[in-house]
């Protein structure tokens, strides 16, 4: 034992001697460690919280029973129920408005809620009688007496004011005692069903109802009792959210996994040069008695050490940088799921445990061929540069046969399979085929400019770029994917944020957009509306919520009016799509729906609705970017009378330009803030923007991060070979050129190489791009883009890797300039 | 304390077998010393390699200290070597990163030995004392070379193998250094068996072989 210790005191002596190598080792696998971890860490959140949602008031639990079309239904229905023996509980959900935090609202009864349904009864309701006014009355009791109860997770309970203050909405309605409760999804309140019915604005109506146990005979069947209105939902432990979400994380976890591997190219280079370092240490330790088995085991001993302590300082930076990211997570799912995620982080011990979990495994993986090399170490090599040349060919050999291996996988995927797991199979195999070709393209093309100069000085120069590209070959690749991804990502959003700023001029053709808190308040603004002069025409947003196929689907009325036919984005039409769709004949349906179901035009559908069933034909399909549901446009005659519950409080109002303020100051003063909310074209396109940059501000910051920990690559490279450049440069200096000519030549050199890579970047980065939006983002999404090039972008790009570049070649310039001949002398020393 | 008994080993290479070593027999009893010169590539360092358990021979059999070499596994090789064998190589094969005090134990160290006063003795001896805080690369190759030794001897092998030990010192130091080596072999009563090129330091031990084409003269 002692002499292992030895052994590895030893081991670690080389450290002491070199630390920055020490502190490149642990700075790639933190970095590594903590953007996986950081991830993962949105990701555990996010599902969390699904988790509670989906558990919330039975959801995972019990059979509910729906409404077949819409959003909620009759109370009256409920009656009828319990009356004929059916054992079930009201629900009723819906959001509000609170100091610009949209709530949402879950009324319950608790008299009738089934034990288990849920974590609101275990945990919420028999919290015990810890009341602030110290009635000794237990939350259920208080829940169904006035004021009664608003239960909230501590969060969401703070954000709103504190335990017993009693917020006011939006709409006017003050929300009853706040009190605190755990186990509840973030921004989410749970009071009275009767209480709840009223903060909603939705008297005598409710969402679903808990289903505990059906009569066991029954005189009448569910659709008799209820006219067909409710229908019956299995227990569902993943829930919507989580299946709607699954793209968004895959796509996090991938970008994670990403910036995981090009950290990993930092350790893989740092051990690899480590183990070189130490292979006269390692063979001088074997020649003088330390086995094989006893110098491999306390190599790992070392490397798990480093690693673990690594994979702390990695997973600390993980929770912070989460923490960071996590109110744009939690914006983006909101923005396009309309989930809810908590905005704090709570994570179990298991996520701090998997991230050294996860350091150590990275290292050992990337230390692998270090580790075998240790373990087959020959005892009396001598060392032979011919030899390491001919190593380094062998592994160039190497690659390319990988990088041809991957090519095909590339190729095979792309032709065969479909999916999105196998999207990103594709664009792992493109990118790590070319990372692994880019050393044998460096030395290609370095070859030829060798080849094309003329003077002594500017052949040495490209020979010995050749031959310095080995040593930074895996820093050149980590850079290589780094910018190849930041221009796949770069082009993708910019092309989407250009087609997205088109589309929404497209959508948003109107010029104010008008909505009124009920629908007979609906009817008096757009009869007043119609009224005016300076009103063009009062154009109904109508909707109703079915399912296709199973598919959460949403159903738009659109009325006979040229704004739709002149500015609506269409993909692909009928001729006459709009007078057929106009006629009720035909339907409009969108992208998402159309590649879901392989729907084209001129296909006919058939939309289940309460007042009775639609059949009719695809006639256009148009682009609706953002929606995760599928979405069907009918003429509003339709809507009304297939849907009679359909939403009726939403209009878009075509108005002269420069009415637009008055028309709106108007419509406040006669109906009054609290009942109708006016909003401009250019105020909800501004709201639309911000959505869409706070959905990729995540991407962009995981992009940026990862450019960054590519940029600690390639001036870790640089740093630690540093030194073993002096025997290349010792020659030359003593040969005539000046030290500063020689540092200059090595910022150049390193600019150089990183040029070369930025510009090999553009291709695969483009690549990329073209994957992201024709494969991954139509199995994700279910929506394709065009792709633009960016060539300010590329620029940017190619900037930024040659200002990395110079950067880190600094350092170790200036410390051969500044270098005493006394030490270029002891290469020669050394030689002897 | 050393004996080889028709000890052969060859080699592959792309024209065929090498026959580096062909029956070698040899017999190196404690506190003797051996010189063993030969031309380069008469077989001189493998047969080094083989008495230092570094590598297996390919027939006979090779006696260190009472053991027989034969079928013994990596981890025997190498405690062998930690216990009773010790190394002078040309190039010192010091640890860089370790100060001239952590060299000299280390050995002594690993092999579970360390005598504190008796590496101190060496230092004094080898004339390190002064240069005990510095690391290899800070010394001439003369005091590199014994550093080396001084690491060597710290562990009181029984067979002491050196492999040109003085080739990268000069003819002054390369003089003084096998002379304090020698010294210090004949306090510890170790077997010296050494590797060199030159007549005239051969003629400084008690007995010299001559290695031909891998057979002995």
């Amino acid at each position: 034992m002692k002499r292992h210790l030895w052994t590895l005191a030893v081991l670690l002596s080389h450290w002491r001697r070199r630390p920055f190598q020490l502190m490149t080792l642990v700075i790639g696998l933190a970095v590594a460690t903590a953007l996986w971890s950081g991830v993962q860490a949105l990701n555990v959140q996010a599902r969390q919280s699904y988790d509670q949602a989906a558990r919330l008031i039975g959801g995972d639990a019990f059979a509910s029973l729906r409404p077949t079309n819409g959003t909620n239904f009759e109370q009256a229905l409920y009656v009828t129920l319990r009356r004929a023996g059916w054992d079930v509980s009201p629900v009723i959900e819906g959001d509000v408005r609170i100091a610009d935090r949209s709530i949402r609202i879950v009324g319950i009864d608790p008299v009738t809620l089934p034990q288990g349904a849920g974590p609101i009864t275990r945990d919420a309701l028999d919290d015990g009688p810890e009341t602030a006014d110290g009635s000794g009355e237990s939350r259920a009791v208080r829940l169904l007496t006035a004021p009664s109860l608003a239960l909230g997770d501590a969060e969401t309970v703070a954000a709103l004011g504190g335990v017993d203050t009693r917020p006011t909405l939006g709409n006017g309605g003050q929300l009853p005692p706040l009190v605190v409760a755990t186990s509840l999804p973030p921004e989410t309140l749970v009071t009275d069903v009767g209480v709840a019915q009223a903060l909603l604005d939705q008297p005598g109506r409710l969402s679903r109802l808990i289903l505990t146990a059906a009569p066991e005979t029954r005189s009448q069947s569910l659709a008799d009792l209820t006219g067909g209105a409710l229908e019956r939902v299995e227990p569902d432990d993943q829930g919507d959210l989580e299946r709607l979400t699954d793209s968004f994380h895959l796509n996090l976890t991938a970008f994670g996994f990403l910036s995981f591997l090009v950290g990993l190219f930092i350790v893989h280079g740092a051990i690899g040069l480590a183990f070189e370092q130490r292979r006269p240490m390692l063979r001088t330790m074997r020649a003088c008695g330390v086995s094989a088995r006893a110098l491999t085991a306390v190599m790992l001993l070392e490397l798990t050490t480093i690693s673990a302590l690594a994979g702390i300082i990695g997973t600390v930076a993980g929770y912070v940088i989460a923490s960071a990211l996590l109110p744009d997570v939690a914006a983006s799912l909101r923005g396009l799921y309309g989930a809810r995620v908590a905005g704090e982080l709570s994570l179990q011990p298991s996520w701090w445990l998997a991230g050294v979990a996860i350091s150590v495994i990275g290292a050992l993986v990337a230390a692998g061929s270090s580790l075998y090399r240790a373990w087959r170490l020959p005892l009396f090599a001598t060392a032979q540069p011919e030899a390491w040349a001919g190593a380094e060919a062998r592994a160039r050999r190497w690659q390319l046969a990988a990088a041809v291996f991957l090519a095909a996988i590339a190729i095979g995927v792309l032709l065969q399979a479909s999916g999105l797991v196998a999207g990103f199979v594709l664009m792992g195999s493109v990118l790590l085929a070319a990372a692994l070709l880019l050393p044998s393209a460096l030395v290609g093309l370095l070859a030829i400019a060798q080849r094309l100069v003329r003077g002594p000085v500017a052949q040495w120069f490209f020979a010995d770029a050749r031959q310095q590209s080995g040593g930074l070959s895996l820093a050149l690749m980590a850079l290589l994917l780094a910018l190849a991804v930041n221009i796949g990502v770069g082009t993708m959003v910019d092309s989407f944020r250009q087609t997205f700023t088109g589309w929404l001029d497209q959508r948003l053709a109107a010029e104010l957009y008008v909505g009124a808190r009920d629908p007979a308040r609906a009817a008096d603004i757009a009869d007043w509306l119609e009224t005016r002069n300076d009103v063009d025409a009062v154009l109904p947003v109508w909707d109703a919520e079915t399912r296709y196929r199973g598919f959460p689907v949403e159903v738009f009325g659109f009325s006979n009016h040229p704004t739709y036919s002149d500015h609506w984005p269409l993909l692909a039409s009928l001729p006459d799509a709009w007078s057929e769709a106009e006629a009720g004949r035909a339907v409009l349906i969108s992208e998402q729906l159309a590649r879901r179901f392989a729907l084209a035009p001129g296909d006919p559908i058939d939309i289940a609705a309460p007042g009775g069933d639609w059949d009719g034909t695809v006639a256009a399909i148009y682009s609706d970017y953002g929606n995760p549901r599928g979405q069907v446009m009918i003429a509003v005659d339709e809507l009304v009378a297939r849907f009679p519950h359909a939403e009726r409080g939403n209009f878009a109002v075509r108005v002269a330009p420069e009415a637009v303020d008055t028309v709106m100051d108007d419509l406040t003063a006669a109906f009054g803030a609290g009942t109708v909310e006016v909003v401009d074209q250019r105020t909800i396109k501004d709201i639309s923007q911000r959505i869409f940059d706070r959905t990729f501000a995540v991407t962009l910051a995981l992009n940026t991060l990862t450019l960054i920990v590519a940029g600690i690559a390639l001036l870790a490279s640089l740093l630690t070979l540093a030194d073993a450049r002096l025997p290349q440069l010792a020659p030359l200096w003593a040969l005539g050129l000046t030290r500063r000519r020689l540092a200059a030549m090595e910022l150049i050199k390193a600019a150089t190489l990183a040029l070369l890579t930025a510009l090999l970047a553009i291709p695969l980065g483009l690549a990329v791009a073209w994957i992201l939006t024709n494969v991954i983002n139509v199995e994700a999404f279910g929506w394709q883009l065009p792709v633009y090039a960016f060539p300010e972008q590329w620029l940017r790009l190619i900037v930024l890797a040659l200002i990395t570049a110079i950067a880190a070649a600094a350092w170790p310039a200036l410390s051969l300039r500044r270098m005493p001949p006394t030490k270029l002398l002891k290469v020669f020393a050394d030689e002897r | 304390m050393l004996t080889l008994r028709n000890v052969s080993k060859t080699y592959p290479s792309a024209q065929g077998p090498v026959h580096v070593l062909r029956g070698i027999d040899l017999d190196l009893p404690a506190g003797q010393t051996l010189a063993l010169t030969g031309e380069s590539g008469s077989g001189k360092s493998t047969l080094l390699h083989l008495a230092a358990a570094l590598d297996a021979a390919d027939g006979g059999e090779i006696v260190v200290a009472g053991q027989s070499l034969v079928g013994m596994g990596d981890s025997a090789r190498a405690q062998l070597r930690r216990e009773r064998i010790g190394l002078v190589f040309q190039q010192f094969n010091l640890v860089p990163s370790l100060k001239v005090r952590e060299n000299l134990a280390f050995q002594a160290r690993i092999a579970g030995r360390h005598d504190p006063a008796w590496v101190e003795s060496l230092t004094q001896k080898l004339g390190l004392s002064k240069l005990v805080d510095r690391y290899p690369e800070q010394l001439s190759g003369g005091q590199q070379q014994r550093v080396a030794i001084g690491r060597t001897l710290a562990c009181r092998p029984n067979l002491i193998l050196a492999d040109e030990p003085t080739g990268n010192l000069d003819e002054e130091t390369s003089d003084a250094v096998l002379k304090l080596c020698l010294d210090l072999v004949e306090q510890t009563g170790s077997a010296f068996l050494m590797v060199t090129h030159s007549p005239r330091l051969a003629g400084l031990l008690g007995r010299r072989i001559h290695l031909s084409a891998g057979r002995l003269a």
